[in-house]
């Protein structure tokens, strides 16, 4: 409030608007801290633009026609105002092709971290929380899981269970629950020996409350960083399951399947590469530098 | 028993470590009435906090253990009840007041929230309404504007978190009240005004209140009765009339005395209490503060004293006091 308002307005309104500035500051002052950080506010934009991007696909592109028919006529287009990134080798648009792939991405990103989430952060918050045996035992288990490499597991699991898009999400959500169980676990424990989780207890506030009122929303800021990693690495996951052959399967446009297309074509036309790759690039820095920005924006600690 | 509101018998704690032991309440007697103040006294490692969080039945998992004894709460016994009859005792019966206000409010809450998550907690079924009515009450109850509920603690100045816990520990209107130190974090002037506040709070609430304490001044304030402890165990206990007025008291409490600064003497030094507590690890046969006694008699050593009656209220551990082998040495002693 500057002097100036509270002068030309009634005291009794002055007061009400204190009241209401109050009241709105909590995710207001969240969005100004954000809007400072310019890196994350890049990314912020970049991910909006993208996702509007892949959403409204269908208003100017035809997905039978322009992502999956061959027009054989036309391959190896190079760009031009009628296909902006050119043709690929069965004379498909890329632009197209890299906008619906979007959409397999991200979708099957964010879906990914439902998954790797959920259980990460009650596997995670469990052990921290009851500690001895169950930290233990759970632990343990998560570290046979952590042995054996991300990539792999996810190409075992699809190996093993076929490789549908359910299935492709499942074996990738579980990749990622140890890495996320892990996160959790310790700034859980970080958080546990504060006074106000004792405070907590000493209300007689059960540990289900406790865990999810008190101590997870105290632990985000590691946690939503590594939400944030992970639905980019998970974006890399799919490309890299695509690429090989595991992920989604042609024709279904997909960065990592483009890619693997595109590189017998890498002398000669690399631009039907770079397409996916400068897709892919984008979609995974542009969630790393939102990941950043958040947490410092969501940490009323740093409120000042 | 009956009269009593919380009453301690020979209470045994012990944290365990990965190679020790410690004896952390080694036979702690204690109780406390119906709106009564008792203050409890003693130096750092006497064992206070512990027993606090023995009432509450928040001692560190897996490391603190009471080992025997009986805390009798309404006639029941605490050590035995359920883990759920415990949460529903826990701040609706008795509530308690940790050291630190600047760390026992959660940072990501809003005041108002951790006020009505007690409320809410406690009276299952509650309208919103209501409960909210009752935060804004509690809030002005401390002094505190309503309309700041919807503030962060950390808008909060030190004695305002510490008073917006104490209406925390208030609003489900508990029978008793552990105060663990409640104002060593806060400065001089905002120390008296808590504790004034509290005082009040307390009458006010039909409450009891168990003050740990540091301060003899604050306990000669408003304290009904006393408890003096020493290595986990009560070795003195009376009314504040008791322990302040009385002629006859531990050799303890008066090294405790001995070391308040007089305003009224010019006096260049203190006089401390010799020596630290022994060590909590090991088990002495003797009177545990006989390596530091400046009146120790060869008794001390091997027999642990019995708690002696001087009045109907005041008791006294000490051998000074207590059955003596001859008549002689008692006369030499006095």
């Amino acid at each position: 409030m500057n002097g100036k308002a509270t002068a030309a307005a009634p005291r009794l309104d002055a007061a009400e608007r204190v009241r209401r500035y109050k009241k709105k500051s909590q995710w207001k002052t969240i969005w100004l801290r954000l809007k400072k950080n310019r890196l994350a506010m890049f990314g912020l934009v970049f991910f909006l633009v993208m996702t509007a991007a892949v959403l409204s696909a269908d208003l100017y592109y035809n997905y039978e026609e322009d992502a999956l028919s061959q027009h054989l006529s036309a391959r190896f287009k190079s760009p031009s105002a009628q296909h902006l990134l050119g043709t690929d080798q069965y004379g498909r648009d890329v632009l197209a092709r890299v906008v619906y792939g979007g959409r397999i991405s991200l979708f099957v990103g964010l879906a990914t971290i439902c998954v790797s989430l959920t259980a990460g952060a009650l596997i995670g918050a469990a052990a921290a929380y009851y500690g001895g045996k169950v930290d233990e035992v759970l632990m343990r288990i998560m570290d046979v899981f952590l042995a054996i490499p991300n990539t792999l597991m996810a190409i075992t699991l699809v190996a093993a269970l076929g490789s549908s898009m359910f299935n492709l999400i499942l074996a990738m959500g579980i990749s990622q629950i140890p890495r996320m169980s892990r996160i959790v676990r310790s700034s859980v424990l970080g958080i546990i020996g504060q006074e106000y989780v004792e405070a907590a207890r000493a209300c007689g506030t059960s540990d289900f409350r406790i865990i999810f009122r008190h101590i997870l929303p105290n632990a985000m800021g590691p946690i939503l960083v590594q939400v944030t990693q992970t639905v980019a690495r998970s974006v890399i996951t799919i490309s890299s399951l695509s690429f090989i052959g595991l992920g989604i399967s042609e024709p279904t446009p997909e960065w990592g399947s483009m890619l693997s297309e595109a590189k017998s074509q890498l002398r000669y036309h690399p631009h039907l590469a770079v397409a996916p790759g400068v897709a892919i690039v984008m979609a995974v820095m542009s969630l790393t530098l939102l990941g950043d920005g958040l947490r410092d924006a969501l940490d009323p600690r740093l409120k000042n | 028993m009956s009269e009593k509101l919380l009453e301690i018998r020979n209470l045994h704690v012990t944290y365990r470590t990965d190679d020790d032991e410690i004896f952390a309440l080694d036979g702690l007697d204690l109780g406390i009435g119906r709106r009564e103040t008792l203050g409890v006294v003693g130096e750092t490692g006497a064992g206070k906090t512990t027993m606090a969080l023995s009432v509450m039945r928040l001692l560190p998992d897996r490391v603190g253990f009471a080992k025997q004894g009986e805390i009798f709460w309404e006639g029941t016994d605490l050590l035995k009840a359920t883990e759920a009859d415990m949460r529903l005792l826990r701040g609706n019966e008795i509530s308690m007041i940790f050291q630190d206000p600047m760390t026992s409010l959660n940072p990501i809450h809003t005041v108002g929230h951790q006020i009505a998550e007690v409320l809410y907690l406690h009276s299952p079924g509650a309208a919103g309404g209501e409960i909210e009515r009752k935060v804004d009450e509690m809030m002005e109850t401390v002094g505190i504007p309503a309309e700041r509920k919807v503030e962060y603690p950390h808008q909060f100045s030190g004695g305002m978190k510490q008073r917006i816990v104490i209406a925390m520990a208030l609003a489900c209107n508990p029978k008793l009240l552990l105060a663990d130190e409640p104002t060593t974090a806060l400065d001089v002037t905002i120390q008296a005004q808590v504790l004034k506040m509290m005082d009040s709070l307390k009458e006010k609430f039909d409450a009891s209140m168990i003050l740990i304490t540091h301060d003899l001044g604050v306990v000669a304030q408003i304290c009904d009765s006393v408890a003096i402890m020493y290595a986990g165990e009560v070795i003195e206990t009376g009314t504040a009339a008791d322990i302040f007025e009385s002629e006859r008291h531990h050799p303890y409490t008066i090294g405790l005395f001995g070391a308040i600064p007089d305003m009224t003497r010019k006096t260049r030094r203190l006089n401390p209490i010799d020596g630290l507590m022994p060590d909590p690890t090991s088990f002495l046969p003797g009177c545990r503060f006989a390596e530091r006694c400046p009146r120790r008699m060869e008794l001390c050593e091997r027999k642990r004293p019995a708690m002696t009656p001087m009045n109907e209220t005041h008791g006294i551990k000490c051998h000074l006091f207590g059955e003596f082998d001859g008549p002689s040495e008692r006369r030499a002693a006095l």
